[in-house]
């Protein structure tokens, strides 16, 4: 009797438990199908609006690879082709190579002042790519400070600024941190047993750099390689304000669509534009793989031997890139305040009015912190569920795997092509499904802020993607396994347990968002509506409109807002390493 | 009661997207009370973007209630963008529009004939000769060769006279202009060479000024304040580009070269649309060639399209009108554009390669 009671009882609760479990399944499968829905709309339909389009002439007939064809029988076309090729090739070594011994020196010396210099490194990240044209304008141009030997004090320099140089040197500017951050994680992984093993064996400083160093950090180089190879050939800040007559193909599709309307010929810009970045993808796929074969657990921390001239060497090295870096955000700032540049050297803040028009300057300010506030709250929440849904749930295995794949495609669509895309997939009030034309449901979000930001977040979503999924996989699949036992719902788990826990990576995922936000171009040039200017965009048609020291006080105004941003996240970060470590002890 | 509340979360969070998305502006409005006008336009415009608020002044004091959308680009992207937008457009009327521009919006359709009040006193090359009128001029826009005297004074080069002497050997990578496919002035520019030397001389001569060319800039103003910040001395450019920039202390000269200036109307038109704003865009149309702002035009462009006897504003080149090129046509300009533009891009596009 007894015991007929007790197994009622647990039976009851088992019934419980199930049904909790039954509502659980039902929400996770609806939240992974919701995932893969997001990237339906977001990602998949827009490229293939692209890739459709660029198969059809400007008539909207059909036209195959004629498109190709002609792009790469227009001899203008296909010079800014080897342009950009040119300028990603040479950007790509300079700017590796001057990463790759920076962040040797901040791993692998004992050289003084490391953490300044680590964040002197990450200044550029900071500023939108039109602002380091500025910057060398007013230093390499014509009237530059360098070029006249500060107005005459000291023999000048000419460097022919307008064209492949200052393209080069901006686009070195733009990519070192990103490269720089790479390598500085791949040289940090290193098995210091290896050294060891070497100094037994009696083998000199040089064959342990070529033999050790070089091939641990392989993967690492490149992957920045391809990185800031992508990087700098789809950019288009730099090439507009110091390209001066040398055409890239970012510059051309801005004209193909924008100037031209020649949308075909746009589309088929886009799609060139993909290649390296596909290629980029694939590689380092591949490398990511064979990397983890690198590291086991009982690899030891690098330990810095002696060496004063090695030091040395490094600081005066890193002194001069900071320098630089510093040179050139300084010339912005003087570019932003001096009457007229550079015959009235007077003080003036005259120029952060923006009293002129078409730049609209302090609403279009207004306009891009709201886009980037949107975009880092909505983006965080999003990207956090997402990662969530693909990591932590334990059914559906086939979905979450699609999931996880087209959460990292968008790491190789450049911000261009998803402005591009966008445009041609949500401008059409009408789709044609195999002959069938539905309206468009989607159209309504054209010329919206809401464009902007989900342009925003798929442009910048697999980094945040990456972040979240890292900070998840830190945490014990107990937690999961343990709340479903005990029939409580995931959600409450992930709100009680697993969101406080990630606290410190989800403010990294907003700040990122928000800061990435602040600077880009590239995704929303085609995208903005006209009662609603970003600032970014605005620095490009102030400049456009000559009005440069304007366009350098909206970049200083920029710069401020995210360094403002970068250290309210320090703070808070700061203040919730201290809660935790109290509540560890 | 627990599912109930996961169902909650996730209608939250989606509208929470929508909510976001939903902050569109809103376009309509006009109530269409005569008395009292009041409602939003939207205005397309290619005005120098710091002349837009001078005149929209005397705007604002007529119709305190009309809210103004101004949307402003260069002539070259407010033209496209109409194009593509075509019926769909969100504007309303176009002010200030280079008037070959008004006439390829005219070939697709998109203007409505409305002839505003007092358009009598405007003279007859600067308006549509239908009626009712297609579109109706404001003032004439014109280029002039913008140079820094103090920089090429340094370089020990003499100041140009004439669009022939821009093609010494020494000028070379000190000249910026307009390109003409994104910028109006650039395409009236050429336009006008066109003209005035004959097509075969006219190409020859850009062919030759490209050698000494070093950038060309996407709008027409941008030339003048490149030349006025030394960092490239000759710009051709807008004469009004020019004025202001040495009114601001720039040391620059407006030159306008002997063979004539290339000039264009800088007009406005009614968008045909089915949707009923025509009354506020009518009343903006009236008021756009009003004297007050007529004024305003002759101000700071130095020319109007109407019979005047305003007085010069400082710093403008005499004789501006005399030297304006007579026998442009617009129309010729308007109809040819298109294969200007390719001849072009596909000459001077092809040549851009890096000079090693």
């Amino acid at each position: 009797m007894e015991l007929a009671k007790k197994v009622n009882i647990a039976g009851r609760l088992s019934k419980k438990k199930r049904a909790v479990q039954g509502k659980n399944e039902q929400l996770q499968t609806i939240l992974i199908i919701f995932v893969i829905l997001s990237f339906m709309v977001s990602l998949i339909l827009p490229l293939s609006a692209l890739f459709g389009q660029a198969l059809y002439d400007r008539e909207g007939n059909f036209a195959g690879l004629n498109n190709f064809v002609k792009y790469f029988s227009t001899p203008t076309l296909v010079t800014s082709l080897q342009h950009t090729a040119y300028i990603s090739v040479m950007t790509m070594f300079i700017s590796v190579g001057l990463a790759f011994m920076y962040a040797y020196s901040l791993t692998r010396t004992r050289m003084i002042g490391k953490s300044i210099f680590r964040y002197a490194a990450l200044l550029p990240l900071f500023a939108p790519t039109m602002m380091h044209g500025i910057g060398l304008m007013y230093l390499f141009g014509n009237q530059g400070l360098i070029t006249s030997g500060f107005f005459g004090f000291s023999p000048g320099w000419e460097i022919k600024l307008y064209g492949p140089i200052g393209i080069i040197i901006a686009e070195t500017v733009y990519t070192f941190p990103q490269a720089f951050l790479i390598i500085y994680i791949a040289l940090q992984h290193t098995d210091y047993r290896l050294y060891e093993a070497a100094n037994t064996l009696g083998s000199g400083r040089l064959k342990q750099f070529l033999n050790i160093t070089l091939p641990s950090a392989k993967y690492g180089i490149i992957t920045s390689m391809f990185v800031v190879f992508t990087l700098s050939f789809t950019d288009y800040g730099a090439p507009k304000i110091v390209g001066g007559q040398y055409n890239v193909l970012a510059t051309d599709i801005y004209k193909q669509v924008v100037g031209q309307q020649n949308l075909s010929m746009g589309a088929t810009v886009g799609v060139l534009l993909m290649l390296p970045a596909l290629v980029a993808f694939f590689v380092d796929h591949v490398s990511q793989k064979k990397q983890s074969m690198y590291i086991t657990s009982k690899a030891m921390g690098y330990k810095i031997p002696g060496n004063k001239g090695r030091d040395l060497l490094a600081f005066l090295y890193c002194l001069l890139i900071t320098c630089f870096i510093m040179l050139l955000f300084v010339a912005v700032g003087v570019a932003a305040s001096v009457k007229i540049w550079p015959y009235n050297l007077g003080f003036t803040l005259d120029h952060f009015k923006f009293s002129s028009f078409s730049g609209d300057g302090l609403t279009a300010y207004k306009n891009s912190l709201i886009a980037a506030g949107i975009t880092a709250f909505v983006g965080t929440i999003f990207t956090f569920i997402f990662a969530y849904s693909i990591e932590k749930i334990r059914k559906k295995r086939f979905l979450r795997k699609l999931g996880y794949l087209l959460s990292i495609i968008p790491l190789s669509v450049p911000g261009l092509v998803i402005g591009i895309s966008y445009v041609f997939f949500f401008s059409k009030s009408e789709l044609e499904i195999l002959g069938l034309s539905v309206s468009n449901p989607f159209h309504f979000l054209y010329g919206t802020i809401a464009i902007i930001v989900i342009a925003n977040i798929l442009h910048f979503y697999s980094v945040a993607f990456v972040t979240a999924t890292t900070a998840l996989r830190k945490l014990d699949k107990e937690f999961e396994l343990a709340s479903e036992s005990m029939g409580v719902p995931f959600y409450k788990t992930m709100f009680t347990v697993t969101i406080p826990m990630c606290l410190p990576a989800i403010l990294e995922i907003a700040m990122f968002y928000f800061v990435n936000s602040m600077v880009t171009i590239s995704a929303v040039v085609f995208l903005y509506s006209a009662d609603f200017k970003l600032a970014a965009i605005s620095i490009v048609n102030m400049d456009d409109a000559g009005n440069i020291s304007s366009a350098a006080a909206m970049s200083v105004l920029i710069v401020l807002t995210n360094i403002v941003v970068r250290l309210l996240y320090e703070w808070a970060v700061l203040g919730l390493r201290k809660r935790n470590a109290e509540w560890q002890k | 009661m627990k599912h109930y509340i996961s169902k909650l979360l996730i209608l939250g969070i989606i509208i929470c997207l929508l909510a976001a998305c939903g902050k569109e502006s809103s376009l309509e409005g006009a109530s269409g009370r005569n008395d009292d006008l009041s409602g939003e336009l939207t205005v397309y415009t290619a005005i120098e973007e710091e002349l837009i608020p001078e005149y929209t002044k005397s705007f604002e004091e007529l119709y305190p209630n009309i809210k103004l959308n101004m949307v402003r680009d260069s002539t070259g992207i407010i033209t496209a963008k109409l194009l593509s937008e075509g019926k769909n457009t969100k504007a309303d009327v176009v002010w200030g529009l280079a008037a070959s521009s008004l006439l390829a919006l005219d070939q697709k359709d998109m203007l409505a004939g409305y002839t505003p009040k007092g358009s009598e006193k405007i003279l007859t090359p600067y308006k549509d000769s239908e009626e009712p009128a297609k579109w109706v001029g404001n003032t004439a826009f014109m280029t002039g060769v913008v140079v820094n005297t103090v920089e090429l004074e340094k370089m020990g080069l003499e100041v140009p006279k004439s669009y022939e002497d821009l093609l010494k050997p020494e000028y070379k990578d000190l000249i910026v202009m307009p390109h003409p496919a994104s910028s109006g002035t650039g395409f009236l520019t050429v336009s006008a060479w066109l003209q005035m030397m004959e097509e075969d001389k006219g190409w020859k001569y850009m062919e030759d000024l490209h050698k000494n060319v070093a950038s060309y800039t996407h709008s027409g103003s941008k030339p003048a304040k490149l030349a006025a910040s030394g960092e490239f001395p000759i710009g051709i450019s807008l004469v009004y580009s020019g004025v202001t920039q040495k009114q601001q202390g720039a040391p620059v000269e407006v030159i306008l070269p002997e063979e004539g200036l290339g000039w264009e109307v800088e007009a406005n038109a009614l968008i045909k649309k089915d949707k009923d704003n025509q009354q506020l865009a009518k009343a903006f149309l009236d008021w756009a060639i009003s004297d007050e702002v007529m004024k305003a035009y002759y101000n700071a462009n130095g020319f109007s399209t109407m019979k005047n006897d305003f007085s010069k504003p400082d710093g403008f080149p005499s004789r501006v009108d005399e030297k304006m090129y007579k026998e442009n046509s617009l129309d010729w300009a308007a109809k040819h554009r298109d294969a200007i533009l390719e001849k072009w891009d596909s000459s001077f596009g092809k040549k851009a390669e890096p000079k090693e």
